[in-house]
């Protein structure tokens, strides 16, 4: 079932977004009709207009799930199922032609040779403006004068359409009239193509591990294909080509020579330090150029022009042969579209860091699978799951062993024989290290469980603490002066300060992380718990003392359910920032739990994981959030009526 | 005999921040009777509230004394039941958990408890409402639930504190009424201060008119309104001439004090 569900995410999406599109349609429709029939008492700011309006809330969530689709390449992948296959075909082909691109002015505006010209001139003139006076012998600047000449005059003589030979000339023409052969190829269209059957078994695109199948699968993918693959060869032979008439050569030879002539003498006639420095750097810059320029690949200006006309030519023919293609890229794809690196085709887009919602949630179904053998959970614990607990080892961890040592009696001796006999301390002490088996009891388990875990525990602690402490900080003088500055000392250090110190002292472990969400329960909880019972009526206070409670009492009926609604408001507050420190403090360190997950996607970069994340996170904290404010209006139905 | 004394008593206020010096009230003296119903008026600022705060034991006195029974005040008791002008109820608890707030303090039993409760709750007209919140009642029941809370607690000495300020005229008219019956009830001693003239005139077997700067006693008046009340209905006490006479009176009073104010000013 959920093998058949991830095979086919794409249909599923494509419904998906189908209901969605017609929620959307038809929630605006209802809106707008209600909205018409609207009381015409609701004058505009009553607040009683934004009442109601499930419609509306309908609709955002429609939109927001269609923006998802869209940006995350979903809609393509639900409606166009092949496009990106087929894209990478011809991302395959732009590849190939890259080399030859480069030098073309396609997709920028001038010819690279002309670029290489320009750039290396100005550098030329720039070096030669800059000559340090005085730092060489008359000689060596002469030399080097000649050097900037000679670099110059190579320039020249590349550049010079007379003095190409006629090697180069013709294989320039065979690059040509490949291109060409398989313009014509590409106009004569994929007819008679079949894709091969290996290809055709390839799990769709977003299913298997590679992004998108690389194996044409339709007839234009294969006609893309094999043009791709003669690209190749031609892109290679192009590479091979040099303008590298002999006087060039000669040049090159002598500039060199003459290159190294100065280099020998460089650490002569030096009087200072300075001066060293200025000679090595001076001449090393000169080198510089001439390196650039000694492989031959400047080409006179209209030496390439039929291959410039050829590829553009082909281009124009491809995007032709690409038909509906481009428009889904244009329209579905936002981004750059499908892009071939070395061995992947990628989407190069939002969808980069935006995964597909069906993706998310089959990412999320992995991760949820308790059968760790299977491939599920994460890095060998489990989502979220139960466990068997042993008994014993929660006896043991809560009973001290020092409490058998306080029992009368004394521990068993070796008899006679050599044997140990055993007295009932032993055995209470077996009991209390908790190595009796007593059963087991299901325990949950998981990332999800430790971070939860850790909240709750922190929280528990925060509220048994806290909450007396503020009762009486909110009736006794002295506990209000004495913890309060105390308390208004650490409190103010947002938690994840605290990290640091906090995790190297208690652990990175559970112990480390629930005494930070502690400090941070426990602060919310005493201000909440004060204010409440600082609040308390004088009239009721006076009232009970008249009615005969003594102090305690009063404290327990009076005071304390009076700041119930503060403490419990105060939990609400307390549960969604530990679950925001927890979350970060899991990302500093540790092995386990929500956050923990998160910060291992971060370094690989797996936006899926992240964005699974981000969504467990969103909706237990929602939970939370429901689950107080449920628990706030049963507690105390009379809040805000008193 | 259980009789309220109150001997020269003062009670000066430091006002907070400009540290002036407030004369609540100066030498007041009085006896209270076992079974005496007093009405306390006077304008605003005069000291009433001083004065009942300190007969409850929630104000100490600057000087002078106060003893109920021959036994100094020192402090709230459950001998002094107070009810406020907004009921002061417990409103996370329903009606019979209010009004058995004092029993279960004492940890009185259970059975015990219910009993006395049900009888109260008959009396001020609430039976039925028992498993109420209170934050559901009307702000007449509220008092009726402040006075029965009041009256199980079984004081000798019950403090009201404009119990009726905040009701309407008809509400308020049954609660006078019902203040009248349990008067004669219980027999309970019962100081009430109001900002009604009438209210006074007829709640008050004995009436205080106070006056201001300092707090004092200006007039004490006796009337026989309130036990004419007991068997007549109070709008027909109302339209009594002498009824009319003495209101006009305390009427004139007041305003003259009022005046007194703003021309002080
Ligand atoms: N805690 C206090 N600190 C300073 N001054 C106070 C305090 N309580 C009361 N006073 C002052 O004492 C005077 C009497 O106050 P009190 O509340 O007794 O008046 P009242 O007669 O009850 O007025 P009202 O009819 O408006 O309730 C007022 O001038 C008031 O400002
Ligand atoms: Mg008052």
């Amino acid at each position: 079932m959920f093998d058949w569900m991830s095979y086919h995410r794409a249909d599923i999406a494509a419904v998906l977004i189908f209901v969605f599109v017609v929620t959307l349609l038809w929630s605006i429709y209802h809106g707008v009709k209600v909205s018409r029939l609207r009381d015409k008492e609701q004058v505009f700011g009553d607040p009683e207009r934004t009442s109601g309006g499930w419609y509306w809330a309908v609709c955002g969530i429609a939109t927001i799930m269609l923006l998802w689709f869209y940006y995350s390449w979903g809609m393509a992948r639900a409606y166009f199922p092949r496009a990106a296959n087929e894209l990478c075909q011809v991302a395959k082909v732009n590849e190939a032609l890259s080399p030859i691109v480069a030098q073309l002015p396609i997709g920028s505006r001038y010819f690279k040779s002309t670029d290489l010209v320009v750039r290396n001139m100005e550098q030329l003139d720039e070096v030669e403006a800059s000559f340090p006076n005085g730092a060489f012998t008359a000689a060596e600047e002469k030399q080097i004068y000649a050097i900037i000449a000679q670099t110059r005059a190579l320039i020249g003589v590349y550049s010079n359409p007379s003095s190409i030979d006629a090697a180069t000339r013709s294989n320039l023409q065979i690059v040509v009239g490949d291109i060409q052969q398989l313009t014509s190829r590409i106009q004569a269209g994929p007819e008679g193509l079949q894709p091969t059957a290996e290809a055709l078994a390839q799990a769709p695109w977003g299913v298997g591990n590679e992004e998108i199948p690389m194996l044409p699968m339709t007839p234009r993918g294969v006609m893309f294909d094999g043009i791709s693959q003669d690209v190749v060869g031609i892109s290679k032979t192009f590479l091979t080509l040099r303008n590298m008439p002999a006087e060039a050569s000669r040049l090159i030879d002598l500039t060199r020579a003459d290159i190294a002539n100065v280099k020998e003498n460089i650490n002569n006639n030096v009087t200072s330090e300075d001066i060293a420095e200025t000679r090595n750097s001076y001449l090393k810059s000169v080198e510089r150029i001439f390196k650039r320029l000694d492989d031959g690949m400047i080409f006179p200006a209209n030496t390439l022009d039929e291959v410039n006309d050829a590829v553009a030519v082909m281009i124009e023919e491809m995007d032709d042969a690409k038909g509906s293609l481009g428009i889904i890229d244009a329209i579905f794809m936002p981004g750059q579209g499908v892009l071939k690196t070395r061995t992947i085709c990628i989407e190069q887009g939002s969808s980069r860091w935006l995964p597909k919602p069906t993706d998310v949630v089959a990412k999320l179904s992995v991760l949820a699978n308790p059968n760790l053998e299977e491939g599920g959970g994460f890095k060998g614990t489990r989502l979220l799951w139960f466990k068997w607990l042993p008994v014993a080892d929660v006896v043991g961890f809560f009973v001290p062993d020092g409490m058998v040592d306080i029992l009368p009696g004394s521990y068993g001796k070796h008899d006679d024989a050599g044997r140990f006999v055993p007295t009932y301390k032993d055995r209470l002490l077996a009991f209390a290290k908790g190595e009796v088996y007593l059963g087991s009891i299901p325990m949950l388990d998981g990332h999800i469980w430790d971070s939860l875990f850790r909240v709750l525990v922190a929280m528990f602690f925060g509220i048994l603490l806290g909450v007396p402490l503020g009762i009486y900080m909110g009736v006794s003088r002295f506990f209000k002066s004495f913890f309060d500055p105390m308390i208004e000392l650490y409190r103010p250090v947002p938690p994840l300060a605290w990290a640091p110190l906090i995790l190297t002292i208690f652990g990175i472990q559970d112990d480390g992380k629930i005494f930070l969400l502690f400090m941070v329960a426990f602060a919310i909880m005493v201000i909440s718990a004060r204010t409440g019972a600082s609040g308390t009526q004088l009239s009721k206070i006076r009232a009970s003392h008249s009615l005969g409670a003594s102090n305690r009492q009063i404290l327990r009926h009076v005071i304390l359910p009076n700041a119930l609604p503060e403490i419990l408001t105060g939990v609400r507050i307390a549960i969604g920032v530990c679950w925001g420190t927890l979350v970060a403090a899991e990302m500093l360190a540790g092995t386990t739990g929500v956050g923990f997950i998160e910060n291992v996607a971060r370094t690989v970069s797996d936006y899926e994981l992240i964005w699974v994340t981000i969504l467990i996170m969103g909706l237990l904290g929602l939970l939370f959030d429901i689950i107080m404010r449920k628990l706030i209006s049963i507690l105390i139905p009379w809040r805000g009526k008193g | 005999m259980s009789d309220l004394v109150c001997k020269d008593l003062s009670m000066t206020f430091t006002a907070p921040g400009s540290g002036a010096m407030v004369e609540a009230l100066k030498n007041i003296n009085f006896t209270l009777k076992q079974g005496e119903l007093l009405s306390v008026l006077g304008p605003s600022g005069c000291g009433k509230t001083t004065l009942l705060n300190m007969v409850a034991g929630f104000l100490n006195p600057t000087s002078g004394q106060l003893a109920l029974g021959g036994k100094n005040i020192d402090g709230p008791g459950v001998e002094r039941g107070m009810v406020f002008q907004q009921g002061a109820l417990f409103e996370w608890l329903t009606v019979s958990k209010n009004v058995d707030f004092g029993l279960r303090m004492k940890n009185m039993p259970a059975a015990e408890r219910k009993e006395l409760v049900n009888k109260w709750l008959d009396i001020v007209g609430l039976a039925g409402f028992g498993d109420t919140p209170t934050y559901q009642l009307s702000g007449g029941m509220q008092q009726r639930v402040a006075l029965a809370r009041c009256l199980v607690n079984d004081p000798d000495l019950i403090l009201m504190d404009e119990p009726l300020g905040a009701l309407d005229a008809l509400t308020r008219e049954k609660m006078q009424s019902l203040i009248l019956e349990l008067w004669k009830e219980t027999g309970k001693t019962i100081i009430i201060i109001t900002h009604s003239v009438e209210e006074a005139l007829l709640l008050g077997q004995r009436l205080f008119v106070m006056a201001p700067r300092p707090g004092r006693i200006h007039k004490e008046y006796q009337l026989d309104f309130a036990e004419e009340g007991l068997t007549r209905s109070l709008r027909d006490i109302k339209q009594k001439t002498d009824f009319a006479k003495v209101r006009e009176e305390i009427l004139t009073m007041i305003w003259n004090m009022e005046e007194e104010i703003m021309g002080g000013v």
